[in-house]
């Protein structure tokens, strides 16, 4: 009976679709299931083979439909669906440890297709360190280590050499030259947050350079732009008249919060040099378009004027219209450099070392690369 | 104490951020992921903080009659004005026919664009003032410019082509434009430049952070060392 | 020679009348002059060409109306050249300032498209405060960063942030910015981060320190200040603000190569004189 049933389909005219008629799109296969590594089990990545009809242009396939399941048998849940020509898709709604199963289907006009097998169990786990993060976490701890160990040798006594910066020196000078012509010190201490490292930098060099008026005796203005540095730069300005034995000289109004407007800033600050004509101007931090605009204005004035910024597309303005300017990191070597203090000094010198090896890693890089070795540049290539 | 606990605090959070970068485990990523949204939160609470400092601070300057103060009515008015206007208005505020947006388009937009616009007047008085070419490295920094400048608008081409006809060099193309030169500046020499201070300046940002973190920089706190 | 002393001396105020007139003439008057299209806006096009229709895009716009005519033009573009890929687009705004201008930009350009529906085509989530820990923030989950967009809306009832988880939901970030944050922290926190394919669009004097992340393959187009927006424009085959702009940039730029070398000769006299 079954052999002649299936003889009779056998003979049976071939059922040919009419033209118009698209027909289902053949599966998907080879998906491959993984857990993404260097995370903290948020993810699985899922890669497969697109269906055969899937082809550009054409319309057999439209869409790819990802399921998921705690077990092989179901039931099967819809995660995601993937435009046609997509091989990839990472899952991340997934929970740490949780065992899954995967399928995924095609689907176009003509039906959709479930896939022909599913792949797993996968587990999303966590990993302790990212793998490909270690160059950096050698970088990292070498730079730690140099600073700190040449922090502890100058404080032993051996203080290390440092070039004289022509920008650190002009700021006594100028503060000299203020001083003989009876009139004030303006300090800028950037326009940014104090989460930006330049102002930190830059409040910490106003420290000195309020150490110098206050022994001095000439007044010095510090126009601000956010609430947290204006606090701090009160600290610093009060710190100065401390460490130079004049704290009865400290005027609270000389530290003023104005506005974290940027352009409302410099309308601010450019009148401060307008109306009062302090004599000398520093500008220590982090700044933007207002470069220009404060040290123009500043030139205009006739007073003497140095800046440091490591915002290098400011650089220019400052160096044209500036009489000194500190480039990049000399910017966070000054407090170094007007403290004298030998830590602070050491740790320029574990900052050059670093610097050192960076230089022999890209020239290393750079004749490996040449030489069509490319390990050391895998291993830094991080993720 | 005053001193200690936030030194304390500050190493702690600071070294665990920077093992966080290291470690994508739970145990680390997760507090981490905390820590970011909490600084979120900071900063906007900063702007409250920020409003009342400056009322403050222009108050006290208002009352004794510094100079300027008449400038500084202005401030107050206009700061008590925008506040007022915008906390009625809600969150609709930026909506069409809302006074807080005619503020915005009439007055903050035109004055915050009209500050950025004196740039451009700036530069021609600087560039005629204190460009001066008295090293060699002052003479290669100015035809540098030059080129950049004039490649980058049409105008350079249309008036240097003339200059860099090579129709006579086999091979070679036809006219070499001044923006190929200052393509080959951008991409090459400034570059370098660039990336070596954009690495010193990195080095620095680290070696900051590392004395705050580990409280070798503390003048930022109050009081005596 | 007393006209060399008058010229030394000059009152700076002629240098802006000088550089006002050259500035606003072409602006009354253009000239139309060529454009030529450079490698890296090359790029940028391209990217965003390959991006496939219909795809979800992020453009972050991080700008206030001081830099609005280097900004607007790029974003006007760029948007419209997602909108006309079918490309949904999800849009931040991390400078305080800035969403008012980048509404009304994004607002302007959809009218040319009746068929786009906000909520469904396009998102404004607007401003939060944080700057680059808002970028990170972003990474665990855009809704949980900002739980309404900047209409008011709670961002689980967009229709378009359905799809939207975090980083991975987007093939593309199309940033446009003026300076903090910006294109450098989108480019640290994010892209280093999360891998996320970026194309910026920023100032004229922020470009130049771009450029090593050009190289580098971190950004994979870049569009500087107006004379790359103008180009952009004419990749795409539109006369927008950018193109009007660059006959007055153009001169301005002139102007400012002979200030430099016409006061570098009136100090060689002086010099030669005092001598």
């Amino acid at each position: 009976m079954v052999v002649t049933l299936l003889l009779l389909a056998a003979s049976a005219p071939a059922q040919t679709a009419p033209p118009d008629t698209v027909p289902a799109p053949r599966p998907p296969s080879g998906l491959v299931a993984a857990d993404v590594p260097n995370d903290a089990g948020r993810g699985i990545d899922l890669t497969w083979k697109g269906s055969p009809d899937d082809i550009a242009g054409a319309t057999i396939v439209t869409q790819y439909h990802l399921a998921r399941s705690t077990t092989p048998a179901g039931p099967w849940t819809l995660i995601d669906s993937v435009a046609a020509g997509t091989v990839a898709k990472r899952d991340q709604n997934v929970d740490r440890g949780a065992e899954y199963f995967y399928r995924v289907d095609a689907s176009g006009p003509g039906g959709i297709t479930l896939a022909g097998s599913i792949t797993g169990p996968v587990r999303a786990t966590s990993q302790v360190i990212n793998q490909t993060r270690w160059s950096v976490m050698v970088g990292t701890i070498l730079f730690f280590g140099f600073v700190l160990f040449f922090m502890a040798s100058a404080q032993s006594g051996k203080k290390p050499f440092v070039r004289r910066i022509p920008g650190i020196d002009a700021i006594e000078e100028a503060i000299g030259r203020a001083t003989e012509m009876g009139r004030s010190v303006l300090y800028v201490p950037g326009i940014q947050d104090i989460n930006e490292m330049q102002t930190v930098a830059g409040l910490v060099i106003l420290e000195s350079v309020a150490k110098l008026t206050a022994r001095y005796e000439t007044p010095i203005t510090v126009p601000v732009t956010y609430p947290i540095p204006f606090t701090i730069a009160e600290e610093m300005v009060k710190g100065g008249y401390l460490h130079a034995g004049r704290p009865d000289a400290y005027d609270s109004n000389s530290v003023r919060f104005v506005s974290p407007e940027q352009f409302a800033y410099v309308a601010a600050v450019t009148g401060i040099m307008m109306r009062d004509r302090p004599a000398a101007h520093i500008f220590m931090g982090s700044f933007y378009a207002e470069s220009l605009l404060l040290a123009e204005t500043g030139f205009a004035t006739g007073a003497i004027q140095v800046a440091g910024t490591a915002n290098v597309h400011q650089l220019p303005f400052f160096v044209v219209a500036c009489d000194y300017t500190l480039i990049g990191e000399e910017l966070y070597a000054a407090s170094a450099y007007l403290s004298g203090e030998p830590k602070l000094v050491g740790g320029l010198k574990g900052a050059d070392l670093m610097k050192i090896l960076i230089i022999t890693a890209i020239i290393a890089g750079c004749v490996l690369e040449s030489l069509g070795q490319h390990g050391f540049k895998l291993w830094m290539t991080t993720q | 104490m005053k001193r200690e606990v936030p030194l304390f605090i500050t190493a702690v959070i600071g070294l665990f951020m920077i093992l966080s970068f290291f470690v994508p485990h739970q145990w680390v990523s997760v507090p981490a992921d905390f820590l970011q949204g909490s600084a979120v939160i900071l900063v906007a609470f900063g702007y409250v903080l920020g409003g009342a400092n400056a009322l403050r601070v222009n108050f006290d300057g208002i009352s004794r009659r510094s100079p300027g103060w008449q400038y500084k009515v202005v401030l107050v008015v206009a700061l008590l004005t925008t506040v007022t206007v915008g906390a009625i208005e809600g969150r609709e505020f930026l909506n069409p026919g809302m006074r807080s947006k005619w503020i915005y388009d009439w007055i903050y937009s035109p004055m915050a664009s009209t500050m950025f616009a004196l740039l451009a007047f700036f530069i021609a008085s600087a560039a005629f003032r204190a460009f001066r070419i008295r090293t060699v490295e002052a003479g290669l920094l100015a035809v540098a410019a030059l080129i950049v400048m004039l490649g980058r608008v049409p105008l350079g081409d249309l008036l240097t082509d003339w200059l860099f006809q090579l129709k006579w060099l086999p091979g070679a193309p036809h006219t070499l434009h001044l923006s190929t030169f200052q393509e080959w500046i951008m991409d090459i020499p400034q570059n370098a430049a660039k990336r070596a201070i954009i690495i010193g300046a990195a080095l620095g940002v680290m070696a900051t952070g590392l004395r705050v973190i580990l409280g070798i920089e503390r003048s930022y706190l109050s009081g005596e060392d | 020679m007393p006209w060399i002393s008058k010229l030394d001396t000059l009152d700076r105020r002629w240098l802006f009348l000088v550089m006002g007139l050259l500035v606003a003439g072409p602006l009354i008057f253009p000239a139309g002059l060529p454009l030529k299209v450079s490698p890296p806006v090359r790029s940028f096009h391209d990217t965003i060409e390959k991006v496939p229709n219909g795809s979800t895009v992020f453009m972050p716009c991080d700008y206030d109306p001081g830099a609005r005519p280097e900004m607007v033009p790029m974003t006007k573009t760029a948007f419209r050249h997602l909108l006309s890929k079918d490309c949904k687009v999800v849009v931040t705004v991390l400078w305080n300032a800035g969403p008012g201008l980048v509404e009304a930009t994004l607002n302007e350009v959809a009218r040319e498209f009746p068929n786009k529906t906000y909520g469904v085509d396009w998102v404004n989530l607007g401003y939060k405060a944080g700057d680059d820990a808002v970028m990170v923030l972003m990474g665990q989950g855009i809704k949980n960063a900002f739980p309404r967009d900047y209409r008011g809306n709670p961002t689980s009832t967009i229709p378009l942030m359905n799809n939207v988880r975090d980083y991975s939901s987007f093939p593309l970030m199309v940033n446009i910015s003026a300076g903090f944050p910006g294109t450098k922290e989108w480019v640290q926190q994010v892209q280093s981060r999360f891998h996320l394919p970026m194309v910026s669009g920023c100032t004229a004097v922020s470009a130049p320190e771009y450029y090593p992340y050009l190289q580098s393959g971190q950004l994979q187009g870049l569009l500087g200040g107006m004379a790359g927006a103008a180009e952009y424009e004419l990749v795409r085959g539109e006369k927008g603000l950018a193109t009007k702009g660059m006959d007055a940039q153009s001169l301005a730029h002139m102007f400012v190569a002979f200030c430099i070398v016409f006061g570098n000769i009136v100090q060689r006299l002086k010099r030669r004189e005092a001598a």
